[in-house]
């Protein structure tokens, strides 16, 4: 009698747990035909869990397969497509400046860094000159977002591992940055708020009043949760040594962000291809050399720390100027403008209905998400629809070493290193 | 016979070096290199710019659907060389022959990180790739009929008409 059938017995009665003794076991003879091919490690059972698609550790809806002796994770198979909206489908239907809308939704965390890379591909495409004070502005808010999103990956990361007072303090924080993105755009989430030619609004009055207060709390504030994490011997415990996979194994199977950066790779998009003026800020490209999810949380602090820094150089060199382009085909007119200048209502008009035509031919258009490289591949064909437009999300390509991380680890420290991945189910699957 | 244009780059350069034959295109647009591979010799083309000349990075793979035209697919590796911060973009137009028709070598040897990228290009597109080693439908129902990202395809799908559109 094997174990587990033993075990069952005993559990119904059938059997005497006398009979459990390690002599009489030896007597033994297992029926020929039924033994276990090949002897396991641990329990020498194997089960096929699913985890998810609705799991609270696997943030949002993505589906795990697991194959685990015990507690030991052999395979893991991620199963995903189960918030895929069609959106690359939708955006071939649109006119190009319909598509900005959908960006949002793309990486529901991020919007505004969606946003910026997808405007950024249609400015090359139209050659565009951006003015300066609608860069730095977008180097603002493109950081604020990086704060926000390590916000919630910070908050939901130690509430999966135990930690649960950090979520509340990082939900409290982010809730101030979506105050400040709701003041600039009349929405905290889906802001829509850089658009193809500059920005959607003029920058609110008081801004930097509110974005000064905001920079001063979480200053404060990320130094806080370091600590209260860091000199947390079970957070310590769950997280170092957790999670590592060999750097060259993480490139090929197209890991990025902050994950090589824990690796020691120094690779950001915002240093090796200058943005919006992102050559012009002062900021590190933090790494760390430990590889594991206690590097990935290190390197993304340190992040939002020097996000903190550009957010004040933007603050204190803040250019005047407009901050739309000087297109008036791609750009809408001014509101009053509209409404008193003939040529300018034919502007509007022609822009509503008809769109704006992009000359033919493709970018590729790279720019650092909070979770790494997020490119737009957008194809032109001349018309006001674009052709194709790809997005390369960062969640996809990370989200592709799961499976080899996760295999031979436990079952417990998956919750971590999933944590530590950050993705984010509408990016992975759009 | 590499077009002027792309001539001195050192990089279509070391490729027309080892496979002369396998450059048909080559242009430059917006600072991106993009360089038209023939579709049977992708995998060595992928091979030899990994080995070297120094991409170690794939992207993404992905397709573009040209319909009504001909050749209607056309599969797009973008490339990425951290060493050299450098960015290269790979087209295979498919189906000039016509034996060979929305059908290419899967590159998931060279690259391990190939394998979901091909698998989307095959779910939305269509587009069949030789010797992958899991080649199934990753974003749609396993048993969803049609490929969403194809021109012909309705945004809708094809079981549901709306008589009043």
């Amino acid at each position: 009698m094997r174990t587990h059938e033993r075990d069952a017995a005993v559990i119904e009665g059938k059997a005497h747990v006398a009979s459990l003794d390690a002599e009489h076991e030896l007597t033994i003879e297992e029926p020929s035909g039924l033994k276990p091919p090949v002897e396991q490690p641990g329990t020498g059972r194997r089960m096929t869990l699913n985890m998810g698609p609705q799991h609270p550790s696997t943030h949002g809806v993505l589906r795990v397969v697991l194959e685990l002796d015990g507690e030991t994770i052999l395979k893991a198979r991620p199963e995903i497509g189960y918030l895929h909206t069609g959106i690359e489908k939708q955006c071939e239907g649109r006119k190009y400046q319909q598509v900005i809308p959908l960006t949002d939704r793309v990486d529901y965390l991020a919007n505004l860094s969606n946003n910026l890379c997808y405007s950024l591909a249609v400015e090359r495409l139209l050659s565009l000159e951006i003015p300066p004070m609608a860069q730095w502005m977008r180097v603002m808010l493109a950081e604020l977002t990086r704060i926000s999103s390590h916000l919630i990956w910070l908050g939901t990361h130690a509430l999966d591992i135990g930690a649960m007072s950090v979520y509340f303090y990082c939900f409290r924080e982010r809730e101030e940055i979506l105050k400040v993105f709701e003041m600039f755009s009349g929405q905290r989430m889906m802001t829509s708020y850089i658009r193809i030619g500059g920005l959607a609004l003029e920058p609110p009055r008081g801004w930097h009043k509110a974005v000064t207060a905001l920079i001063n709390r979480l200053t404060r504030g990320v130094d806080e949760y370091q600590n209260l994490l860091a000199t947390n011997p079970i957070w310590v415990n769950r997280t170092k040594g957790v999670g590592m996979m060999p750097l060259n194994m993480m490139i090929d199977l197209g890991v990025t962000g902050p994950l090589l950066r824990a690796a020691g790779l120094k690779i950001d998009a915002r240093k090796d291809c200058p943005h919006s003026s992102y050559e012009l800020f002062d900021f590190d490209v933090p790494t760390r050399t430990g590889n594991d999810v206690y590097a990935r949380f290190e390197v993304r602090m340190e992040e939002m720390r020097q996000s903190v820094r550009i957010v004040k150089q933007t603050l204190d060199g803040m250019p005047s100027g407009p901050f739309q382009a000087d297109a008036a085909h791609v750009v809408l007119p001014d509101r009053e403008k509209m409404k008193t200048q003939m040529e300018s209502l034919i502007y509007h008009f022609k822009i509503v209905t008809e769109g704006f035509r992009v000359p033919a031919g493709s970018v590729y258009q790279v720019v650092e998400s909070p979770r790494g490289e997020l490119g737009y591949y957008v194809v032109s064909d001349g018309t006001a629809n674009p052709h194709r437009v790809f997005m390369r999300t960062p969640s996809f390509g990370n989200l592709q070493a799961l499976g080899a991380m996760l295999e031979g680890v436990l079952i417990a420290d998956s919750i971590a290193i999933m944590g530590s991945l950050d993705f984010v189910l509408g990016d992975v699957d759009r | 016979m590499l077009p002027e244009a792309v001539a001195e780059n050192p990089t279509a350069g070391a490729v027309y070096q080892q496979l002369p034959e396998a450059i048909v295109d080559a242009k430059s647009g917006f600072g991106e290199l993009t360089l038209g591979i023939a579709q049977n010799q992708i995998v060595d083309v992928c091979r030899v710019l990994k080995n070297s000349v120094g991409f170690e990075r794939l992207s993404a793979v992905t397709a573009v659907d040209w319909w009504p035209r001909e050749p209607r697919f056309e599969v797009v590796y973008l490339l990425h060389s951290i060493r050299e911060n450098a960015r290269l973009r790979l087209n295979v137009r498919l189906g000039e022959d016509e034996d060979e028709d929305e059908e290419i070598d899967s590159i998931c040897s060279v690259w391990r990180g190939a394998n979901w990228y091909e698998r989307e290009v095959f779910d939305l597109f269509g587009i069949r790739f030789r010797n992958h080693p899991n080649l199934e439908r990753i974003m749609m129902p396993g048993d969803w009929e049609g490929h969403p990202l194809r021109k012909d395809y309705p945004v809708h799908g094809h079981k549901y008409s709306y008589q009043d559109e």
